[in-house]
């Protein structure tokens, strides 16, 4: 397994990306710059924030992977709701998951036991990565390692972000 | 043993899921997850990897709500400007 450096060697890479983009975010709220403190602005900043992450991330990897496209599906929805607040037909239609006939025979064997819960990890996993719901196990399980690695690029960049603010 | 496989996997053709793909795909995950990466994957169930995936995909989502707060506290107080352009820069080098 190749060792990840701090520093991309590729310029284009997932993780310049998306730090370019988050900076940009923040640099756009930054101009709006608002006195005052109060508790309601202080929420509304941190969850700006953490919205211009989740999408800056989605955004960097782009539609190839099917979680990316799950966020960016929910934000283009987001986005039309607030904008046309009428219409009742944005929602997505959430696909059955199939795969509850065809799961693994690992995670179906000794499902008495106290720890092997069998099924309920799935469902807890299909909850925790977007768009888990209509994919089948295996996807699931591709798409999860992906989530985890932007996940933890998205630490590292917004950790080195907080640093160099702090200075 | 070798033909009890090959013939399971045939009856199973009309699934195009083997249980070697995805036993592929959780010691692949398990790599991923500090807690049980140096486990062996034969004493780690996928159901037990499963669940600390879970588990810290939870604690990375709770380290990014801390990271924007205290990003959002900190934007209050500076102006940001040069400070972009160094963290690009050092991003990019």
């Amino acid at each position: 397994m190749k060792t990840e450096k701090n520093l991309p060697r590729n310029p284009s890479s997932i993780k310049t990306r998306f730090a370019v983009k988050f900076l940009q975010a923040m640099n756009k709220m930054n101009k709006r710059k608002n006195p005052s403190t109060s508790m309601a602005v202080k929420y509304k900043r941190y969850q700006f924030i953490r919205a211009a992450a989740t999408s800056s991330m989605a955004s960097a990897v782009g539609p190839r992977r099917a979680w990316s496209r799950a966020v960016l599906r929910k934000m283009r929805n987001h986005t039309a709701i607030h904008r046309f607040p009428m219409n009742n037909k944005t929602r997505t239609t959430r696909r059955f998951p199939i795969t509850r006939r065809k799961r693994s025979s690992i995670l179906r064997g000794n499902p008495r036991q106290e720890d092997d819960l069998g099924f309920g990890q799935e469902d807890d996993l299909r909850g925790l990565v977007p768009g888990g719901q209509g994919m089948d196990f295996c996807r699931l399980l591709s798409e999860t390692a992906h989530y985890i690695k932007c996940l933890k690029t998205q630490v590292q960049v917004m950790t080195n972000v907080l640093h160099h603010y702090s200075t | 043993m070798s033909s009890r496989r090959s013939r399971s996997r045939q009856s199973s053709g009309a699934s195009r899921i083997s249980d070697d793909q995805i036993a592929d795909l959780v010691s692949r995950l398990q790599q991923l997850i500090p807690e049980i990466r140096n486990r062996r994957s034969d004493k780690v169930s996928a159901s037990k990897v499963l669940q600390e995936t879970c588990n810290y995909i939870r604690s990375l989502h709770r380290e990014v709500d801390d990271l924007s707060d205290r990003l959002s506290e900190l934007l209050e107080s500076t102006d940001s400007d040069s400070a972009q352009a160094a963290i690009i820069r050092s991003l990019l080098m």
